[in-house]
């Protein structure tokens, strides 16, 4: 009978652990949370703001919901839901109705084989591609998107400002993740559209530190990535629209789009390219919250 | 089965020949980085391992050190010799990682082998009149070859399989394959390249089988084969 009890008191000991493990897994889940209460459309005041689990994203994001809440809106946070698969669905549902994106990027996810490349042609399609129950608020100027970077130093001993300076260079290196040598903007596209020659180097995780090196020329880096102004980088100019554009966009429900869309349309005006190198620094250089980050920022544009 | 025919088409297709880097340059480096890996652990841990084995001395510390080292993470330690070591000596970290991934399994080989020996044969070698080093080197490490190759052997297995990380961060060894494949989706090229990684392992697994059994002295084998 000892055993028994033995036994009973480990496999409730087991139940019990396994419990406080699934309570967890359900609290990191914001997803799995909004099931309950979510099913009938929240009151029209609430607003459900998420992002991507992506530290920019999520600034940008809270940027959004302290607009909100500054201008009576109750505002609920759903941050970090992963990335576009994971969160795309609860969008569509209307369980998160305003969350932050990218034009180039949305697009590719609804048309993967758009030509579009210029940011009003890629807005352009967007709006069109987009599920019915979705819209996107104005874009802002501001970008977070591939681009071709080289070292201050470099730029300058060759004149460089735009892309298609380096035509001509001898010997160039390009570094980047291992899927850019494939990209429709990788080496061979450098070469039809620019007449740039390079050879591609796989820099994996280590493509700012390897352009700083000198391990190559040419660095393929996220153009609000805080290392182009830390490592004192310089964006090549892209005038022929190499890179598909990419700029940051609210998407929202569209039940809530005219509600919202007078407090969150000033937001993206303000919000420039600088700007948001600007916030990324702040949040990787100098360790703050995204809260703080979003309150200075709203008050310095004098939003809040 | 539609997904097995297509990698190995892209095995033998003009697009893995070509692009930065050239399938036969992939196997080349990949080799090389094997190769090169396994024998710097050997220089090390051979001679450690006999030492250990002979005298008794540092066993546990070797037992200990073999067992832990099983247990490091190959991926996080590549990359934290990238960065411990500079962008630019991406070659030098990356085998570093690899030796010391292949030095454990060849340890052991090297110190079971001569401790293996059995203690008869050892004392029947003193008593002849043989010294230390004598008894070393023409009892010790003949006899214990084969446990000696059969470490090199699977330390071999396991840094070919792990040179799969270099692609992560350079344009080396099969792993690059799989590291673009996954990011564009082109399943084809990432079973082709495993499938490419699986054949060489093979192959080099049956080398090392052969070898194994070639190394037995004359005398062991002929008296296995009387049993």
């Amino acid at each position: 009978m000892r055993t028994t009890r033995r036994t009973t008191a480990l496999v409730a000991g087991a139940a019990a652990a396994l419990l406080t493990l699934t309570a967890c897994g359900g609290d990191s889940d914001p997803l799995e949370q909004d099931t309950g209460d979510g099913g009938e459309e929240t009151s029209s005041d609430t607003i459900v703001v998420g992002s991507q689990a992506y530290y920019s994203n999520e600034i940008i994001a809270e940027i959004y919901a302290q607009a909100l809440e500054a201008d009576g809106f109750t505002v609920e946070r759903n941050y970090s839901i992963g990335q576009r698969d994971a969160y795309m669905p609860a969008l569509e549902a209307g369980e998160v109705q305003v969350f932050p994106e990218y034009t180039g990027n949305l697009l590719q996810y609804y048309d993967p084989e758009t030509t579009a490349t210029s940011a009003d042609d890629v807005y352009a399609e967007l709006a069109d591609a987009l599920p019915e129950s979705l819209t996107v608020l104005d874009q802002s100027p501001a970008t977070d998107q591939d681009s071709y970077n080289v070292t201050a130093a470099f730029a300058e001993a060759e004149g460089l400002t735009s892309i298609g300076d380096l035509a001509g260079l001898d010997d160039l290196t390009l570094g980047g993740p291992a899927e850019l040598e494939e990209r429709p903007y990788g080496p061979q596209g450098l070469s039809e559209v620019y007449d740039v020659d390079v050879a591609f180097e796989a820099t994996g995780d280590t493509t700012v530190q390897d352009l700083v090196a000198g391990t190559v020329d040419v660095a393929n880096v996220f153009s609000a990535d805080p290392r182009i102004q830390t490592e004192d980088l310089v964006t090549l100019e892209d005038p022929e629209g190499l890179f598909l554009a990419s700029n940051v966009v609210p998407l929202v429900s569209t039940d809530v789009a005219d509600q919202v869309a007078d407090v969150i349309n000033p937001v993206s005006a303000a919000l420039t390219p600088e700007g948001l190198v600007d916030l990324n620094v702040q949040s990787t250089e100098e360790q703050r919250s995204s809260e703080d980050i979003a309150a200075d920022w709203l008050s310095e544009n004098g939003l809040a | 089965m539609d997904l097995f025919a297509d990698a190995i088409a892209w095995i033998f297709s003009p697009e893995a020949q070509s692009g930065s880097l050239p399938l036969s340059e992939a196997i080349w480096t990949h080799l090389a980085f094997t190769f090169v890996s396994v024998l710097i652990a050997a220089a090390v841990a051979v001679p450690a391992g006999w030492l250990v084995g002979h005298t008794g001395r540092g066993r546990e510390a070797a037992v200990a050190l073999s067992g832990a080292a099983r247990a490091v993470p190959s991926f996080g330690l590549v990359l934290l010799l990238v960065l411990v070591f500079g962008v630019t000596h991406k070659v030098g970290a990356s085998t570093t990682a690899f030796v010391l991934l292949a030095i454990p399994p060849i340890l052991a080989g090297a110190y079971s082998g001569v401790e293996a020996v059995e203690r008869r044969v050892v004392d029947g070698a003193r008593a002849v009149g043989m010294t230390s080093r004598q008894v070393l080197g023409k009892v010790e490490i003949p006899l214990g070859l084969p446990l000696l190759i059969g470490g090199l052997r699977s330390a071999t297995l396991q840094v070919v399989a792990t040179v799969t990380l270099a692609g992560y961060v350079g344009s080396w060894g099969l792993g690059f394959y799989i590291v673009q494949g996954i990011q564009i989706r082109d399943f084809a090229q990432i079973l082709g390249a495993a499938l490419v990684i699986v054949v060489l392992a093979v192959v080099l697994d049956l080398l090392f089988a052969l070898l194994e059994r070639a190394v037995v002295p004359h005398g062991v084998a002929a008296r296995r084969s009387a049993d």
